[in-house]
């Protein structure tokens, strides 16, 4: 188990140093950074002096060296657009981002199994067609589209809920959170279900075919012979089974949440990570669109390690034979 | 003679499907009596398993009992509501599938599925249910059970887990335990071990057992009773030796010829030409005429009922001992 957690853990970190290769090239593709941050008038010697100062005329290698080295300690540089240190201010935006992703995964995650669920066990009732109709808008309408239809039907006609921003926040230490004031969770209604719907359908989709799957193997028609209550074989035997997939599927899509938040969080005004980053490319800030990218990779390397453990402690099979291959 | 455990009578097993509705089992009748092993052996598909599956009401649609009766120890049970026959379920019948790898749930431990069933069908406390789950795991021949009781079914060998498949359908001493092709997925040197089981606790318990299987090495060794079976009926049905020794039926003769000896004579094992046929074209008469070396021209138009012959029954017009009576 703990081989096992560490071989996961070194490739985690070789993935990152990739990613890292990739932000850093990013600095050397897009433009000499000194143009973007002096005058027109700067005169070569100082352009040299700045290129000094901030070792840009140091070997590739070497510079890269350092960016690794910053960033591992969390060091991103200074942003062009704002003058501020980008770990601030990703920082600053991180709990907007990380709580609209969480509430999109729990709304996807209960919604989903939910429907799916149902689906599998009533197969031609009207529900589960509705179900599936509803699941195939949620995979084919794009995220944006849904967003402004929900906004124009709950915030402009209907005027129930706020059409963008937080509302009010409360300061945890340098968290901020949306959950404890009322206009804070209602705003965070319509953005969660915007960003969720994808992945509900998703899993919805995937609990409706394990389950269905799961319901035809022969453990299955043994707990029947055994007499078990169709309650006991459909949600003990049967959801436990199916949940496997599921869990690896909704932990590796919490990553794409963050990541398709950009969209969401433009659409909603959500003061987060994403639309830091909309705006970062819009103003060619490279310092941010690099510590962004790190950040979200890092983010989906740290599921897939989660999940790759979750996994062994839902299944036992996985457990021992990870034992036994070590 | 007192009443019987389980009673079949004139059952009919229907499938509906795209060419038609097919009959997978077309007028089966026989009783197992308390204690009593009856063998059902016959070729792939001739309805021994969903014979075996109608009398636990486990044929899923588009499959459904169209026809006769079940009778469990008086019971009527092949028209009973699902609550009350699940209740029958793992109470009064116990099953026992073909592949131990694949009937236990891989996610549990033995011991929760165990204790699981003991207590949808038993009045006990956790800890009671727990207690008899460890003494029927020892019953059963699994070594050390209080600590394996905590084991999942992939720590399990193939014997161990049909073991633990066999104590989890006898955990309420059902009256009837319902057998589907126990051995066939076992190594030959497990094999013996797992019918010697089963005989065991039929005779310890008084179960009746009903024990398919394709196997006539398997008959010969476990059954007090062998209802041979052909294209969804009964051909010939009666106690072992007489069945073996001198079957009636071509077709069990057949079967008897193919059984392979021990002696080591090299003769060649007699084969019955054809095969079976499908569900679909099951021919007119007896089903068994186009196989058989022995068949004349009422074999091609009647279909032959069953008909007593000492302590054996069979469906064969060769046997018929009142032609006239029956042609007229």
């Amino acid at each position: 188990m703990l081989a096992f957690t560490l071989r996961r853990a070194i490739q985690a970190i070789g993935v990152m140093i990739a990613v890292g290769i990739i932000a850093f090239s990013m600095f050397r593709f897009a433009g000499d950074p000194v143009n973007q941050m002096v005058g027109m008038d700067t005169s070569g010697a100082e352009r040299a002096a700045i290129r000094k100062s901030l070792g840009l005329d140091d070997p590739v290698i070497v510079q890269f060296g350092r960016y690794v080295g910053d960033a591992a300690r969390f060091k991103f540089g200074v942003s062009y657009q704002f003058r501020l240190p980008v770990t601030n201010l990703l920082m600053e935006r991180m709990p907007a981002t990380l709580e609209l992703a969480i509430c999109a995964t729990i709304f996807a995650m209960i919604s989903g199994i939910l429907m799916g669920v149902y689906s599998a066990l009533h197969r031609d009732s009207w529900l589960a067609h509705i179900f599936q109709a509803v699941s195939l808008i949620g995979i084919s309408l794009p995220t944006f589209l849904i967003g402004i239809l929900m906004i124009y039907l709950f915030s402009v006609t209907l005027g129930w809920l706020p059409s963008f921003g937080r509302g009010d926040v409360v300061h945890i230490g340098w968290w901020t959170t949306g959950l404890l004031t009322l206009s804070g969770l209602k705003a965070l209604i319509m953005p969660s279900i915007t960003l969720g719907l994808f992945q509900m359908t998703l899993i919805m989709r995937l609990v409706r075919a394990e389950m269905l799957e799961v319901l035809r193997t022969d453990y299955i028609r043994f707990a029947r012979a055994r007499g078990l209550t169709t309650r006991a074989i459909h949600f003990g035997h049967a959801l436990r089974n199916t949940l496997v997939p599921v869990i690896t599927v909704a932990g590796l899509q919490f990553g794409s949440v963050i990541a398709f938040a950009i969209i969401t969080e433009t659409v909603f005004q959500w003061p987060g990570m994403g639309l830091l980053f909309v705006q970062a490319v819009q103003n060619v800030d490279i310092p941010i669109m690099a510590a962004y990218l790190m950040m979200v990779s890092l983010i989906f390397v740290t599921i897939n390690l989660v999940v790759d453990i979750l996994y062994t402690i839902v299944d036992p099979r996985l457990r021992s034979t990870v034992g036994r291959a070590h | 003679m007192t009443e019987p455990v389980l009673s079949v009578r004139n059952l009919q097993v229907e499938f509906a499907s795209r060419r038609g509705t097919l009959r997978a089992v077309n007028g089966v009748s026989f009783d197992i009596a308390k204690g009593e092993v009856l063998g059902v052996v016959g070729e792939s598909g001739a309805g021994k398993s969903v014979t075996g599956l109608s009398v636990i009401g486990l044929i899923d649609a588009p499959g459904r009992i169209a026809g006769g009766e079940i009778h469990l120890a008086g019971l009527r049970i092949d028209n009973l509501p699902p609550e009350e026959m699940r209740r029958v379920r793992g109470k009064r019948i116990g099953m026992i599938f073909q592949d131990p790898l694949t009937s236990l749930n891989p996610l549990y431990k033995v011991g929760d599925q165990i204790v699981e069933t003991i207590r949808t069908h038993l009045n006990l406390s956790e800890r009671a249910a727990r207690r008899r789950a460890i003494d029927l795991l020892a019953e059963v021949g699994i070594p050390a059970p209080e600590k394996r009781i905590d084991g999942y079914p992939h720590e399990f060998s193939g014997g161990m887990r049909q073991r633990v498949v066999i104590a989890l359908a006898i955990c309420a001493e059902p009256e009837l335990i319902i057998a589907d092709e126990p051995t066939t997925a076992l190594d030959v040197s497990v094999q013996a071990q797992i019918i010697s089981l089963i005989k065991r606790l039929g005779r310890d318990h008084g179960t009746a057992v009903m024990l398919v299987t394709h196997d006539m090495g398997v008959i010969a060794e476990t059954s007090d009773r062998v209802a041979v079976m052909y294209a969804g009926r009964v051909a010939e049905i009666g106690p072992v030796q007489d069945v073996v020794r001198n079957p009636l039926h071509p077709y069990a003769k057949g079967l008897m010829g193919a059984i392979p000896t021990l002696a080591g004579d090299d003769k060649r094992l007699v084969q019955i030409p054809g095969s079976m046929p499908r569900l679909s074209a099951i021919p007119r008469g007896c089903s068994f005429n186009p196989r058989c070396a022995f068949a004349f021209d009422r074999c091609r138009v009647e279909r032959p009922e069953p008909m007593e012959h000492g302590a054996q029954s069979v469906a064969c017009h060769l046997h018929d001992t009142a032609p006239a009576e029956t042609a007229a």
